[in-house]
């Protein structure tokens, strides 16, 4: 399983890439597809809805079942992508480029992980 | 983990199966392939399998055709040995214990398949019920059960089964047959839309069998597959699952299902009922998903403010590539053509009903 070092992540297995300290972009982790299995669809916010820290703003379907995504930071969706709704499988077979959205304005973040500190919580088993 | 282990544990956890609890036992839910491979594989190839979770029930003796014409709404008087038959089987008041499959060996003497979550309620009811001179015997330890389904299933089997032992028409079973050379029953029956065997043979021998088909299929693309395809592919060739589209509320009738309901036949269980409450006043519909997401079962329907339904079961169907859901509707909303609304956690996605099957090969 793969966990870039350049990205941040969340305990509910989002992974973050900060582009400066206000934006960044938001997606599930490879973890993350692999425990909800295929992936069909991608409900998604718009562009201008709030996001708050520790909530969701989307879920995931796979054909067993429903999944919120949380967000990991408080802040506003500047551009949402689109893509995912036509291939949600993207979210399976590129987790890392399938972002969710890009948010802006970033007020908030929760407590992030390191790749590292985020490898070893996965091995806990938790 | 709760549950029983089938005699293939071992064989899916060597195949890096996901196990669940299901039914009461355990059995793999996927393997590392994924529900839509394993469901493409189904359609366009073949899959394996392990039902063994299935409950068997022999009921035999000089009165074992009349006690299934009166516990079971088909009708069992005139059947050749060797076939299969499909029925529902009724409460009192017409509300559904379960649906099975009776299979004939010879005259008085019949195989019974039930479904794993209502086997004991089943046997419970079934002996409650008997008379006269019959014996019904609980024989579900003693089976492992395998199936193998697909378009290339029949291809498959053919280099491991004699061609006398490979039964020809479907819902028919060959009650000595030999896989290799396990002893078995072969069954042409399934739950997926395609054409396909289900073997019915000593527990111990489950093992051997699953490597054997396995290795057998490998040129035709044969993979195991986990409980996820087995519920996508039933769903998108519209068969009923006991729980969802029937249930002890759900009538045979109401669930689409009145041809297995044979009321002229003289006397069954629930019939009086059945009779007496005529046209259900719901009915089982397909939707096909015409707004964006995916509906799910428990999901109320509705048509501009008006509850017209719940749904039973839903899901993304990987072979048609939509999401569809089967539902009770009220039955004046028509069974094609009606734009209805589904509210999925608080969110209403547009779909409208379609004939079923969904799917069919």
């Amino acid at each position: 399983m793969n966990f870039p070092k350049e990205l941040k992540y969340t305990k509910t297995h989002e992974w973050i890439r900060f582009e400066d300290d206000n934006t960044a972009y938001i997606g599930i982790t490879d973890y993350a597809q692999d425990q909800l299995g295929d992936l069909v669809f991608a409900n998604l916010p718009e562009e201008g809805d709030e996001l708050t820290a520790g909530e969701a703003f989307a879920d995931v379907e796979s054909v067993k079942a429903v999944s919120d995504v949380l967000s990991p930071v408080s802040g506003t969706v500047s551009e949402v992508n689109e893509e995912l709704a036509d291939e949600p499988q993207k979210m399976n077979e590129a987790p890392y480029d399938a972002w969710f959205v890009k948010a802006a304005e970033i007020t908030e973040t929760e407590d992030l992980m390191t790749a590292e500190e985020y490898e070893a919580f996965i091995a806990e088993g938790r | 983990m709760e549950g029983k282990k089938t005699p293939l544990y071992e064989e899916h956890v060597k195949c890096g199966g996901k196990m669940v609890e299901f039914g009461g036992y355990i059995l793999p839910v996927q393997y590392q392939t994924g529900v839509i491979k394993e469901h493409m594989a189904v359609r366009t190839a073949c899959g394996l399998f392990d039902v063994s979770h299935m409950g068997e029930i022999l009921v035999q003796g000089p009165d074992a055709t009349a006690n299934l014409n009166h516990l079971l709404t088909n009708d069992y008087t005139v059947m050749k040995d060797g076939k299969a038959r499909y029925s529902p089987m009724c409460y009192e008041d017409g509300g559904t214990v379960d649906d099975l499959i009776v299979y004939k060996v010879r005259d008085n003497d019949y195989f019974v398949v039930v479904n794993a979550a209502n086997k004991d309620k089943d046997f419970a009811w079934m002996t409650g019920h008997r008379f006269g001179n019959v014996s019904m015997n609980d024989v579900s330890d003693r089976y492992g059960q395998i199936a193998l389904q697909g378009p290339k299933a029949e291809e498959v089997l053919k280099k491991l089964a004699k061609e006398e032992d490979i039964p020809k028409g479907y819902y028919s079973a060959v009650f000595e047959g030999k896989v290799g050379d396990i002893p078995c029953i072969i069954s042409r029956t399934g739950y997926t839309g395609e054409d396909g065997f289900e073997f019915y043979l000593n527990a111990e021998d489950a093992p051997a069998m699953w490597n054997l088909l396995l290795e057998a299929g490998k040129d035709e693309g044969l993979i195991p597959c986990g409980l996820g395809a087995r519920d996508t592919l039933r769903l998108e060739a519209s068969m009923p699952l006991y729980g969802h589209e029937l249930s002890a509320e759900i009538s045979p009738a109401a669930a689409g299902l009145g041809h297995f309901v044979k009321t002229a036949k003289q006397e069954f269980i629930g019939k009086d009922a059945i009779i007496a409450a005529g046209e259900p006043a719901r009915r089982r519909v397909g939707l096909k998903v015409t707004g964006k997401g995916i509906i799910r079962e428990h999901q109320e329907v509705m048509i501009g403010d008006r509850l017209v339904g719940m749904t039973t079961s839903g899901t993304h169907c990987p072979y048609l590539g939509y999401p569809v859901a089967m539902a009770m509707l009220d039955a004046d909303i028509p069974a094609e053509g009606a734009q209805v609304e589904a509210v999925v956690r608080g969110r209403r996605v547009a779909a409208e009903t379609v004939k079923l099957p969904f799917y069919h090969r």
